[in-house]
């Protein structure tokens, strides 16, 4: 086993190890350890395994499955606890990317500034520039929701697409905001000097870093993201299970009730849809620093608010564990299609000889027919809501709704 | 407390504050901010050094675009009124119908132009071939997708979500059949402008838009208020419960609704074609400037439809002297919540 698989196997061992802290089914106090170890197991033997483009397609995966299942975490805030039809995703995602990417990068000077550009440039490190897309996402979805918020669902429905429609025009047409038509480049990667040559690596981490090349980076940031999204998702959870979360459930399901229980229905609806624009911001800033260049045609309804509607969907509405299985599910179909498509390639080229070109759009087909089935045959998607969430309820009443339904 | 409001009420009126909210939410109020709105619009353009002649050609092809924006919406409006829900594909049925009129055109052979407009006979076929064509899609997704719906009597969020997921289903058909590039019904053929009194710059196509409209629409008002199928179309909008108590065949008046939606967003569709050219999201750039109107003249009313197509046309027109034309949609937008914010039920509805 040479220095760069065991490298990357630790790298690849962070994700696992979240993912066995979720799964493996022991204390707490042994469950750490425990996840630890086979993380640590799983990720070198991974790694020593899989040939390295395999490799590097898989972390490439994994970031763009996390960043999605952020989105979706953020919409299942809106929509499955507290019933807000958004289809206009894609607006926070983009607000979120271009507001981190004008924080974190330079304002072009001398030659640059005549091809870019841009409405500042702060150069504020990678934390500030994600929590900013963070915050003025949710800003801007205050905004949105004070006049919007208080009528049907419907309405709320069509306002939505047309923020996204709006928010995206300004990035396409506003040349001094964020470059125009023209992409944004140059987005800040965080701790990219780590796998540099001249690596800003501490001397006792260099074992660590040492044997990470460059091209290696993306070992790195699919740590960040992971991170980024357990972070959500513990929070998002805890919110769920808190008298703030049953509220929004019940102001979802029982509207009347709610009202009669003195909470303010506005004033709720406005949190649950704020939070949720805060955690899509949140997503779109990750996503910005992930791709490193970004432009307005990233934000098409397509790939930034229809796909994480079917991975919600998918996965279960009003189940934070499900958004994040549905997006990696509706992720891996996506990405795992696109080589179905080249085996269709010759009898396609057979019914018309321009057929093969458009092949991708077959996926979008499929998607959307998978979303079609979801909402005819299992709208509850493949993990339902959990009826009782609070864990409070969970260790105490549950056993006596046992008895009294046994007697 | 509230029957002591009640009573409070009863005997001085209501509360100031209330009063104000009363007047605020008045069809007169929302009217008047419209026009202030428009107002400003052309303010705006008169600051910008737009001369008045043009925008008064900007308010005349608005009213152009108002036809093709009020085809489509007076579809979507029938079938938000009588099924209840938004239906998010409708975009992509005007865009099916726009590119069957094209293959039609592509296929028959070129007449010459008819009079001075810029488009032959087979256009006027193209149209006739795709309205029918498009109803039947229309009808075809109802009968795989919303009837299914109305049997499990989902909740209409699941309509509204299934209409997203047909809207992406025809714009794959779309990209899949025709491809994703620019097209038009006439490659390259010149279409002068016609110099009308007052500095007036019309193309004759955008008056055959305007004129298809009226006639269509006159059509649909007289269907609707003097035969019997339109009778039962209101009716079933009006309470679809009560309508199939008297005898009404619900499910053949949802599949007429579909039918003439269908028809009609095709029309809006070709029309939209004929006025710029054809791309397979055109139908999604409508979609926005449809609803505001359907919102604005209340859901349900195919006049009002047209009213707010007409003003959402328009606006969208006169803005371009001030504003980036590209932010069309943003000034439907703005309508839309203007109407949503002050009166949700719109200018011809009743107060809820």
């Amino acid at each position: 086993m040479d220095a760069a698989t065991l490298s990357k196997g630790i790298f690849i061992a962070v994700p696992l190890t979240l993912l066995g802290l979720k799964l493996i089914p022991l204390k707490a106090a042994l469950r750490l350890p425990a996840a630890i170890a086979a993380g640590v197991v799983l990720g070198i033997a991974i790694v020593a395994a899989m040939p390295s483009g395999g490799m590097s397609y898989l972390v490439s995966f994994t970031t763009m499955a996390s960043i999605y299942a952020i989105l979706a975490l953020g919409l299942n805030t809106q929509w499955g606890f507290n019933g807000h039809l958004n289809f206009g995703i894609a607006g926070f995602f983009a607000i979120g990317a271009f507001t981190t990417a004008l924080f974190t990068t330079a304002e072009p000077t001398g030659v640059m500034a005549n091809y870019t550009k841009q409405a500042f440039g702060l150069e504020a490190p990678f934390l500030v520039g994600v929590l900013a897309g963070g915050v003025v996402s949710g800003i801007i979805a205050f905004l949105i929701a004070i006049p919007v918020l208080r009528l049907r669902m419907d309405f709320l429905a069509i306002s939505t697409i047309g923020i996204a429609e709006i928010i995206r025009l300004i990035f396409q047409n506003e040349r001094w905001l964020a470059n125009g038509p023209q992409p944004l480049r140059g987005i800040p990667r965080p701790l990219d000097c780590l796998v540099q040559d001249q690596g800003c690596a501490p001397g006792w981490l260099a074992w660590l870093f040492g044997p990470l090349e460059a091209r290696d980076y993306t070992f790195i940031y699919v740590v960040i993201v992971t991170l980024a999204l357990a972070l959500i998702y513990v929070a998002l959870e805890t919110a769920l299970r808190s008298p703030w979360g049953r509220t929004l459930r019940a102001v979802r399901d029982e509207e009347a009730s709610a009202a009669m229980n003195g909470k303010n229905l506005t004033s709720l609806r406005i949190q649950s849809f704020v939070v949720g624009s805060v955690v899509m911001g949140l997503g779109g800033a990750l996503y910005a620093h992930y791709t490193v260049t970004i432009d307005y045609s990233h934000f098409k309804p397509l790939f930034s608010t229809f796909i994480i509607w079917v991975m919600l969907m998918l996965g279960g509405s009003g189940n934070n564990k499900g958004a994040m299985l549905g997006a990696f599910i509706i992720w891996g179909v996506w990405s795992g299609t696109a080589f179905l498509t080249g085996l269709l390639e010759p009898t396609l080229a057979a019914i018309h000889p321009s057929l093969p070109d458009r092949s991708s759009y077959l996926r979008w087909m499929l998607v959307a027919i998978l979303l079609a089935g979801i909402v005819l045959f299992r709208p509850q998607g493949l993990v339902p809501e959990d009826k009782v969430v609070s864990r409070f309820l969970g260790k105490i009443a549950n056993p006596r709704r046992k008895q009294h339904s046994q007697v | 407390m509230t029957q002591a409001g009640e009573g409070v009420r009863a005997a001085f009126g209501p509360r100031p504050g209330e009063r104000l909210k009363a007047a605020l939410q008045t069809r007169s109020a929302l009217a008047s901010v419209i026009a202030l709105f428009f107002v400003l619009l052309i303010a705006a353009g008169l600051v910008q050094d737009a001369s008045a002649g043009r925008i008064l050609s900007l308010f005349v092809w608005g009213v152009m675009l108002g036809g093709v924006i009020g085809l489509g919406g007076i579809g979507l409006t029938l079938v938000y009124g009588v099924l209840k829900f938004p239906n998010f594909s409708h975009g992509a049925l005007a865009t099916l119908g726009a590119y069957i009129a094209f293959s039609t055109v592509a296929y028959l052979p070129k007449s010459e132009p008819i009079g001075p407009f810029s488009f032959g006979w087979e256009l006027v076929a193209g149209l006739v071939i795709a309205m029918p064509l498009v109803g039947l899609v229309a009808i075809g997704v109802d009968r795989v997708m919303y009837r299914r719906l109305r049997v499990q009597r989902s909740s209409l969020v699941l309509f509204a979500m299934a209409s997203l997921a047909m809207a992406f289903f025809l714009r794959s058909v779309i990209y899949l059949i025709w491809g994703s590039d620019f097209r038009f019904y006439y490659q390259g053929r010149a279409n002068p402008a016609l110099d009308l009194p007052l500095g007036l710059r019309v193309q004759a196509d955008q008056i055959f838009i305007l004129l298809l409209a009226v006639v269509l629409v006159t059509l649909v008002y007289l269907l609707l208020e003097k035969t019997k199928m339109g009778k039962a179309m209101r009716a079933t909008a009006n309470n679809p419960e009560l309508a199939q108590v008297r005898g009404i065949n619900t499910e053949k008046v949802i599949a007429y609704t579909w039918m003439l939606s269908g028809a009609l967003a095709a029309a809006g569709g070709v029309m939209y074609g004929l006025a710029s050219q054809l791309r397979p999201e055109m139908g999604f750039w409508l979609l926005l400037p449809m609803f505001a109107a359907v919102i604005m003249g209340s859901i349900g009313n195919p006049r009002g439809a047209l009213a707010g197509a007409v003003i959402i046309g328009v606006a969208q027109q006169v803005s371009s002297a001030a504003i980036s034309p590209a932010y069309g949609p943003g000034v439907a937008f703005v309508l839309l919540v203007l109407t949503l914010l002050i009166r949700p039920q719109g200018l011809f509805g009743e107060r809820s």
